[in-house]
């Protein structure tokens, strides 16, 4: 049987490993490759990469990173795909077909695509008929508003589309994702757990796998996320603050009686 | 050495790096020629049935493998869309004929028996081994192997299986005959069962060379 998944995100920004809170504070905890090392080793399921720069700057060459001369997003997913035994992910800034070409090219086995596919929706289409429909992961990223709806956000969380993720969501299993990366933008940061109504909204419109993203602050929000409909369950902080997470986070899936690969 | 073909479909870092990573010195082959100068080759890929056969046509592919894999008999494993280019047909976006090494289909899982399971079949699975040599050397009942795919190559001759995974029906997830081997799962992205497996495969294929030579 098809397996849970457990995923790790790590957040690129100028070329070092940040963490985010309501997408808007982000802290630099790392070097982006030595985590993806960490990671391997550990046998993790699978890993996802986000880039989330918004300016042209990487600056790897910080002498407390020891890592020279990877100045953009193509050399460090160079570097990551050496020691990635393990399904990779690589998303954030992908606004072409070439830019989903040279990312496969160069070791990623997924692309992720926001809001290029909100503005550009051929774009999945024509991804999705080259590399296959499993290769495009539409990652959308949702906002609860006080009134308890959800609207779909893109441009990392700045504007609003007016559509609801289950629409969205639909929309892109349509065009031809083959996934769903969900990503809650007030949960994001605050371990407070999943919205799992999202989730729940998300992942009973679409038949492709949902990747629960966001929220994770205790290892056993992880078999709420399932139950609430997705086939994989990610997270971002809880990995670099906690001692090994991914045997505590599989220990919890287990406990509450989730299929996951031990 | 060993070649990974370059036909612009997909991912072909992590093969190389994988083969790389057991010691054995793989080269990302872009010219059909190159072929020539290989003694195993790898032909990976993920994508759709279509775009995969134009692309092997159009480059030249197509008869350099008939030649080094048929003709010669040198080793070759062919992954994930490798493994479903093996049948006469595909049946993704269309009809398109395939290179007939493994008479058969590639068509979608058919997840029909149970309206939970999704597809594309993505993630890590249980793989149960019809033998324990070859590919299987050194294995146990069964072990999980990464995949990401939502079509299968269903073989005509079923004695061809070397192992098997379920969702929504039982499917063939290797393949063997002869000189060639497949893989449906991506055995470089499946942690130490995987590389377990690769590394097989060059023993094997360092044992069919000795006897080619001999």
């Amino acid at each position: 049987m098809l397996k849970k998944r457990l995923i790790p995100v790590l957040l690129l920004q100028n070329g070092l490993l940040v963490r985010s809170e309501s997408f808007r504070i982000h802290q630099v905890i790392g070097n982006p490759i030595h985590e993806v090392k960490r990671f391997s080793e550990w046998t993790v399921d699978e890993l996802v990469y986000l880039d989330i720069t918004r300016d042209e700057k990487y600056d790897l060459r910080r002498e407390d990173h020891k890592v020279r001369g990877l100045d953009d997003p193509l050399s460090i997913l160079d570097e990551v795909s050496k020691t990635c035994f393990m399904p990779l992910s690589f998303g954030g800034r992908i606004r072409s077909f070439n830019d989903m070409r040279q990312r496969i090219s160069r070791g990623a086995d997924k692309v992720t695509i926001n809001s290029a596919g909100v503005k550009t929706p051929d774009l999945v289409t024509q991804g999705a008929k080259v590399f296959g429909n499993q290769a495009i992961v539409a990652s959308i990223d949702a906002l609860r508003h006080p009134d308890g709806k959800h609207e779909v956000f893109i441009e990392g969380g700045r504007v609003a589309t007016g559509m609801a993720p289950a629409d969205w969501a639909r929309e892109v299993e349509r065009i031809g994702a083959g996934e769903i990366l969900l990503q809650s933008i007030d949960r994001d940061g605050t371990g407070r757990g999943y919205d799992l109504d999202l989730i729940h909204d998300v992942a009973s419109a679409t038949n492709i796998p949902v990747i629960a993203c966001s929220g994770v602050g205790r290892y056993e929000q992880y078999a709420e996320g399932i139950k609430a409909g997705a086939s994989a369950v990610a997270a971002a902080n809880i990995w670099h603050f906690k001692e090994l997470s991914d045997r505590g986070g599989k220990r919890a899936l287990a406990k509450a009686g989730v299929d996951v690969r031990q | 050495m060993l070649a990974v073909i370059d036909y612009g479909m997909g991912n072909l870092r992590s093969v190389t790096n994988a083969f790389s990573g057991l010691g054995c010195d793989a080269f990302i082959a872009r010219q059909p020629e190159e072929l020539r100068r290989a003694e195993m080759i790898v032909l990976p890929g993920v994508g759709a049935f279509g775009d995969g056969m134009d692309n092997l046509n159009a480059a030249g592919w197509t008869n350099a493998l008939e030649q080094e894999v048929r003709v010669v008999g040198k080793p070759f494993l062919g992954i994930c869309l490798g493994m479903q280019l093996l049948a006469t047909t595909g049946t993704e976006h269309g009809t398109h004929r395939g290179l007939n090494w493994i008479p058969g289909v590639s068509r979608r899982l058919n997840t029909d028996s149970d309206p939970a399971l999704r597809l594309p079949h993505i993630g890590w699975n249980d793989v149960h081994f019809l033998k324990h040599d070859g590919l299987f050397d050194d294995t146990k009942e069964f072990d999980t192997f990464y995949f990401v795919h939502s079509y299968i190559l269903v073989p005509e001759d079923t004695s061809v299986a070397t192992s098997f995974s379920n969702h929504g029906e039982d499917f063939i997830t290797t393949v063997e005959s002869g000189n060639i081997f497949a893989a449906q799962f991506h055995p470089e992205k499946s942690h130490k069962a995987g590389l377990r497996l690769l590394g097989n495969f060059l023993k094997t294929a360092a044992k069919s060379a000795c006897l080619r030579s001999a």
